[in-house]
């Protein structure tokens, strides 16, 4: 009886450790198997070792492949947010003609499988004689993340209290003053998380980045390639890897953020 | 008195002076949605009409607005078409089962860990999302673990497999996608006034009546969200079905890649690309009218 009775009661924390595993499944097996004494072949467990991490870049072409997507995440994360952050503005603090149709054209790229997304531009690219590589996946991902940095930009400036820009016009600072000192701060931390957005979904972008990319070679590229024949463990050493980096950012910013607001 | 009139004209002079800045504002960011993606689709829209240029080169085609295009391609491939909804539509179910009552626990009952447990929902997904499917196609494979238990045991017989199969690929679909179907549920959840399901407590009703009259009407919004986000996505996926698949469960959107890279068959996959979205937006726009939350849009 007991026993029902305290299942009855806790049956929704149960339920959520349940799905938490179901969460973290893959991501433990892929940490554990990157101390995997397995060679090139990353399939079965051969023991342990420290080497993998000792020498992330051991296995051929990994750390090429992590490189080129660090390049593209970054450039494609500042242009996009930049782009994304000014279309969030417009559509936040001005009333203008045109409002509904660029809130569609800024759903469209969100509502399409990446996969018609992929085919349509590698198409155009080749009718323009414009060859498959670094620039066009560049342009892709660019093309694909303003949309979510203008949705999550939009969300927080839609947060703000308006009364705040008021005060800070009624204490006979300009527009631009105001901008600078009161409104940009607020809506920072907006900011931040869009770009951290537009990194990770650039970072991990398959299925686009592989029609534009010709012969560049991305990290997710590289994990699909390898898997026909089983992926070495240093990849799975860069997956960890960047687990914990966007882990550590997300709780450090969370911290900085509670300070801020004490 | 005059002071704030005088405020009030010094403001609306400004807008008035200003009313070219929002799109200045816009101007940059438009220009490239419009370039590198309302383009591409209007080229693509092109492309899907074109036939092969008469001296048989691979990968030449030519104007000739051959809409029957669109009737081959689709009778070509009417079977990976409805496996791509059919298994969109399995792991969007199975995501809001699994990810319901995940965002209600986070978002009434998790009290001061809700930040955290919230970052953990996300956390898995910045593990590359193709590291994680090829560790489930291993820990389900048949050199892992899962697959010995059960033979054991007897649930499945030997020459039962878990991998290269249509239940792989969905179980796949509904892990990849479920944070899109998580996050929206929270957003929503965590929005409603707990004083509701008090005061329908207060009313007599039990805890099952009080969440089908008040708590889940409350969250359509986030489910509405949260079903698109994941449905979208996983009617155009190929990864999944590469991945953990077998040859008969393909979908549409390893025929658009295959007929791109090895057949070089440009027209066939932009009239299945633009089948695929066209279907997908009337699916959505019918979903959003009978869910009635015009709003999203």
């Amino acid at each position: 009886m007991r026993i029902t009775w305290w299942f009855r009661k806790n049956l929704i924390r149960v339920y959520m450790v349940l799905g938490f595993t179901y969460l973290f499944i893959p991501v433990a097996y892929t940490f554990a198997f990157s101390f995997n004494n397995g060679g090139k072949s990353n399939l079965v467990w051969k023991g342990f070792t420290l080497g993998n991490w000792q020498n992330p870049c051991g296995a051929p072409d990994v750390c090429l492949a992590l490189g080129n997507s660090i390049r593209v995440g970054l450039i494609s994360t500042v242009a996009a947010t930049f782009l994304g952050t000014l279309i969030a503005f417009a559509l936040g603090r001005h009333q203008f003609k045109g409002r509904s149709t660029t809130n569609t054209l800024i759903f469209l790229p969100m509502a399409t499988p990446e996969v018609v997304l992929g085919a349509s531009l590698l198409a155009m690219f080749l009718n323009l004689g414009i060859n498959p590589g670094f620039w066009p996946v560049v342009i892709a991902h660019v093309m694909f993340c303003i949309s979510f940095v203008v949705v999550t930009v939009k969300a927080r400036i839609a947060s703000l209290d308006p009364r705040l820009e008021q005060a800070a016009m009624d204490l006979y600072a300009n527009e631009f003053q105001t901008f600078r000192k009161v409104t940009l701060p607020l809506v920072a931390p907006g900011i931040a998380g869009a770009a951290l957005l537009a990194f990770s979904l650039s970072f991990d972008d398959f299925i686009i980045t592989n029609f534009n990319s010709g012969t560049l070679t991305t990290f997710p590229k590289f994990v699909y390639v390898a898997s026909a024949r089983g992926i070495p463990p240093q990849a799975n050493v860069i997956g960890s890897a960047m687990f914990f980096l966007a882990l550590f950012i997300v709780i450090a910013g969370q911290l900085v953020s509670r300070r801020k607001a004490r | 008195m005059a002071f704030l009139h005088a405020a009030g004209s010094k403001v609306s002079s400004l807008k008035e002076k200003r009313s070219l800045l929002p799109y200045l504002l816009l101007a940059p960011g438009i220009i490239w949605l419009f370039t590198f993606f309302v383009l591409p689709i209007a080229n693509l829209a092109r492309t899907s009409t074109q036939t092969p240029t008469a001296n048989g080169d691979t990968g030449s085609y030519e104007q000739t607005f051959r809409f029957a295009n669109y009737v081959d391609a689709f009778l070509d491939n009417k079977e990976q078409f409805s496996r791509s909804f059919i298994y969109a539509f399995l792991a969007t179910v199975l995501a809001l089962a699994i990810a319901y009552p995940l965002a209600y626990g986070i978002a009434f009952k998790s009290g001061k860990y809700k930040n955290l447990l919230l970052v953990l929902v996300v956390a898995p997904f910045f593990t590359s999302f193709l590291l994680r499917t090829i560790a489930w196609k291993q820990i389900l494979g048949e050199e892992g673990p899962v697959i010995a238990v059960l033979r054991g045991i007897h649930i499945i017989g030997e020459n039962t497999s878990l991998t290269a199969s249509a239940f792989a690929v969905v179980t796949g679909m509904t892990y990849n996608f479920l944070p899109f179907m998580t996050l929206p549920l929270y957003a929503s959840l965590e929005r409603i006034d707990p004083r509701t399901m008090e005061a329908a407590g207060d009313l007599y009703a039990n805890a099952f009546t009080t969440f089908r009259k008040v708590t889940l009407p409350l969250s359509m919004p986030g489910v509405v969200a949260g079903t698109l986000l994941t449905f979208i996505p996983a009617a155009g996926d190929y990864v999944n079905a590469a991945i953990l698949g077998n040859p008969n469960t393909k979908m549409l959107g390893n025929v658009i890649e295959s007929r791109f890279f090895k057949i070089v068959d440009y027209p066939t996959a932009a009239a299945l690309s633009f089948t695929l979205m066209a279907a997908i937006l009337i699916l959505v726009t019918i979903y959003i009218r009978k869910a009635g939350t015009e709003e999203l849009v």
